[in-house]
């Protein structure tokens, strides 16, 4: 590690990546400099951690090539990547709880006598890094029994144990208490002092600002920029992270009724939600903000009767209503939207008929389920969502994010609901769809339907929404209408008045 | 709308070239594989395609295959049941006992038949009770089941060969209609009535989302626990109906082989079937195509006088064919 500072280490030409058809790197160019902090900020979705996981051989760039000092090199899988010293510590930790801390440290790479294990050899390199790393935990801890901070430093351990010479960290302080964050600082600082090359996705601007030498920005798949940071402020990170003006993809809003379409009140559930009360009307959006962890996902499943609520009335038109499962939540026309699409929301070996009619399946049943109705019902919404799948009959796992995402509000919308819950309603999908969904949104509330938005897109949230409730530590802790909505504002309601550092995404 | 083309022509093909549309090629492994089994056998043995040998394949072929059918709706949940071929012999032990305590006469038959599917159902309830209310793993619950129904049959038997006094009860076993075999004929028809609950009601609908993921079926309002529950009900019914066949047949129920090793017959059928057992997909006609296929894969070794010893190889090698079949058609 006695590389001269600020030699090109690492040079990435050209650079493209597509999954199933969707482009999400559009040909980067980086060179990364020995012994330097790079920063990379970027939106959701703009192909950060995809970015990254080319570098780490979790992903194979579609095309483009990597030079590692000035070589080509193939980074074929994690292990390769390795090989090269290249580690990457990823968003969720890949440890296995059930073994202690030297095990997984050398797990896939243990040390060996003959043919045993040398388990008093890998007891002290890990006791040796542990130490580097200046943490007390103990060698022989089991991983279940350790916080999350002492766990990301075992990742970080794991990662030290070949001579690393570009560690990558994926948001490695959204799951970090303060004093933590430091202790993670100095670390970093440390490691740059023996010359590693440190690459550190964040959305906290302070963070980056502090930290980085360099920062890059990314914005749906292309480079805006690549500069030093002392030279930024963070009204300008901003701008460049965001890019282009909002108006373009927002419909205007449509006028809401007084009218009252559900009213919660007093939704409690045990350490995770307290006295959560709110109203939406026909014909509005309400949109929820809050950090990750913050209870929104939780009070939209305890409304829908998907998790048990310690107390809580839900009104529905001025009706009181009981929902014990989302079958009755149903039949009261609520629908849910959930944030995560593959696990909860679609049934990937169906197809389009037999996921759309899942849930509204009664409206097709005569005695025997009508298929050629299902069909029939699909085809229309195929065409209403201009659903790109090969035909009808393929099965959901082959359509893109965003096909299957339109797929799955179809699902929704067969039910013929009057109030909708859409939480994260444009994850993972491409700007164009996201503009479909944001116009099939607003087509709702011209309906009258009322909608409520759970977003972790602070621009989605502003673009949509008529009032926004933020959500702190499972309270409402704010509300903001019409023109008072900013940013800033609800920037400083989700992380409250004392957190230097809020955790918010992206936070500007 | 750029697509506009492409939804269009994937409207609504007519019901004949959807049909023939979802009978790809690869689907129709099973269905192949029995073709080129039934050609093969012809030309092994001249007495294979004897009408009565091909209908005793057939009535052989019922016992375990109308297990199967219920053991299908089992394995697209996402579950499996061991205990089927000791509840099998409990229900026959029971069912006799009931016929020998009614007495004589066709009323006492009928008695005794309605008390074995609802015998069957309830001891499918059993394994369904504690799988999704004790939430044990099927695997581990059935196992335990198996162990105690067997037990529980020995029991109250002594151990002892069963046999009927009611004179009319092996009529229902060995009887003919239309030259098949009673038993052949129920195997049929519960293989209709199945593909119809499977293909074309909510509840088979609601099963293949329970067992392809449970969290989404739960999520799109659909009863997990319960969706599950009845397709264990539904195993215990056939395998009821399944211990009638089998002990009028003989007039008579040995406890402690009856129904031995039928969970791997019938598991076996299924697999061979297509139906994945990691749930979430499958058929009913592959299932029956697959019980036929280990039939006559029996029968033609008993004819070509293959050592019995080695039956249970080959049966084995069809198995693990089946299953790579299935791996490299996933791919």
């Amino acid at each position: 590690m006695n590389k001269t500072l600020n030699e090109p280490i690492l040079r990435l030409e050209n650079i493209r990546k597509s999954f199933s058809g969707v482009q999400v790197l559009h040909g980067i160019d980086v060179t990364i400099n020995s012994g330097e902090v790079l920063g990379i900020l970027g939106e959701n979705g703009a192909g950060k951690s995809t970015l990254l996981k080319v570098i780490s051989g979790l992903h194979q760039a579609t095309s483009g090539s990597v030079y590692l000092d000035q070589k080509q090199i193939h980074i074929k899988n994690p292990a390769v990547a390795k090989k090269y010293g290249i580690a990457m510590i990823p968003q969720e930790f890949n440890l296995v709880s059930t073994l202690n801390v030297f095990e997984n440290v050398f797990l896939g790479q243990e040390l060996k006598q003959g043919r045993f294990l040398d388990k008093n050899k890998m007891r002290e390199r890990t006791q040796a890094l542990l130490n580097q790393l200046e943490t007390h935990l103990d060698p022989d801890a089991l991983i279940e029994t350790l916080s999350v901070a002492e766990k990301q430093m075992v990742e970080i351990a794991k990662a030290l144990v070949h001579d690393v010479r570009i560690l990558i960290m994926d948001e490695p302080t959204t799951v970090l208490t303060n004093q933590e964050v430091a202790v993670l600082f100095r670390l970093i600082d440390k490691l740059k002092a023996q010359g590693v090359t440190i690459v550190f996705i964040s959305h906290k601007l302070k963070e980056v600002k502090l930290l980085c030498d360099r920062l890059m920005i990314l914005r749906d798949g292309h480079l805006v920029s690549i500069e030093p940071v002392a030279g930024l402020n963070e009204q300008e990170m901003a701008s460049k992270m965001v890019g282009r003006e909002l108006n373009q993809i927002f419909p205007e809003h449509s006028q809401a009724s007084t009218e009252i379409a559900l009213q919660v009140e007093q939704l409690s559930i045990n350490n995770l939600l307290h006295n959560i009360e709110f109203k939406v009307h026909r014909g509005e959006i309400l949109g929820f903000a809050g950090l990750i962890g913050s209870g929104r996902t939780e009070m939209a499943e305890a409304i829908m009767g998907l998790r048990k609520k310690n107390s809580g009335k839900v009104k529905i038109f001025n009706q009181n209503v009981t929902i014990h499962a989302a079958k009755d939540a149903v039949k009261h026309g609520l629908a849910y939207l959930s944030e995560d699409r593959q696990g909860s929301g679609l049934i990937m070996n169906f197809n389009l008929p037999e996921n759309i009619s899942l849930i509204s399946l009664k409206k097709y049943i005569k005695g025997f389920i009508q298929h050629k109705k299902t069909t029939e019902s699909a085809a229309r919404y195929s065409e209403q969502f201009a659903i790109k799948a090969p035909s009808l009959d393929s099965e959901l796992q082959y359509l893109s994010g965003g096909n299957q995402q339109k797929v799955y509000l179809a699902k929704w919308m067969d039910t013929d609901p009057e109030i909708l819950i859409l939480d994260e309603p444009t994850r993972g999908v491409d700007i164009n769809t996201k503009k479909d969904i944001y116009h099939f949104i607003h087509s709702l509330t011209e309906q009258g339907k009322a909608v409520i938005i759970i977003s972790s897109e602070m621009e989605e949230l502003i673009g949509l929404s008529h009032r926004i409730l933020v959500i702190r530590e499972g309270k409402i802790a704010g509300e903001l209408v019409g023109k008072e909505i900013e940013e800033q504002k609800i920037m400083f309601l989700a992380a409250g008045v004392n957190d230097k550092t809020p955790r918010m995404e992206p936070i500007l | 709308m750029t697509n506009k083309i492409v939804s269009e022509t994937a409207i609504q093909p007519s019901a004949l070239s959807r049909w023939i549309k979802s009978i790809s090629l690869t689907s129709m492994a099973p269905l192949i594989a029995l073709i080129v089994l039934l050609i093969l056998s012809a030309m092994v043995s001249d007495h294979f395609l004897i009408p009565r040998n091909l209908t005793n394949v057939l009535r052989q072929v019922s016992y375990t295959g109308i297990i199967a059918l219920g053991m299908t709706f089992l394995i697209i949940a996402g579950g499996i049941d061991l205990s089927v071929g000791s509840m099998l012999a409990l229900v026959g032990v029971l069912v006799i006992m009931i016929l020998n305590h009614l007495g004589d006469g066709w009323m006492a038959v009928m008695i005794a038949i309605s008390a074995a599917m609802a015998l069957g159902a309830f001891f499918g309830a059993i394994n369904g009770w504690l799988t999704t209310k004790g939430k044990i793993t099927a695997f581990v619950a059935t196992l335990a089941t198996m162990s105690i129904f067997r037990s529980f049959t020995l029991y109250i038997s002594d151990a002892g060969e069963m046999v009927s006094r009611n004179n009319l009860y092996s009529d229902v076993g060995t009887g003919y209609f239309l030259g098949l075999p009673v038993p052949v004929w129920v195997f049929l028809i519960l293989a209709i009535i199945g593909h119809i609950l499977l293909r074309h009601t909510a509840y088979g609908r609601h099963l293949c989302a329970v067992g392809s993921n449970p969290k989404v079926a739960s999520y799109s309002a659909i009863n997990v626990s319960k969706v599950y529950f009845l397709s264990f009900i539904i195993l215990g019914f056939t395998v009821g109906i399944s211990a009638v066949m089998l002990s009028s047949r003989l007039n008579s129920i040995s406890p402690g082989d009856a129904g031995l090793f039928y969970e791997l017959d019938a598991i076996a059928a299924v697999v061979i079937g297509g139906t994945a057992l990691s749930g979430g997909k499958g058929t009913i006609w592959g299932t029956v195509i697959g019980a036929i296929i280990l039939g006559i894969i029996n029968n033609m070794l008993n004819l070509s006088g293959v050592s019995p010893y080695l039956q249970g190889a080959v049966k084995g090698f069809v198995i693990l064919i089946a299953v790579l079949m299935q791996y490299k058609r996933a791919q």
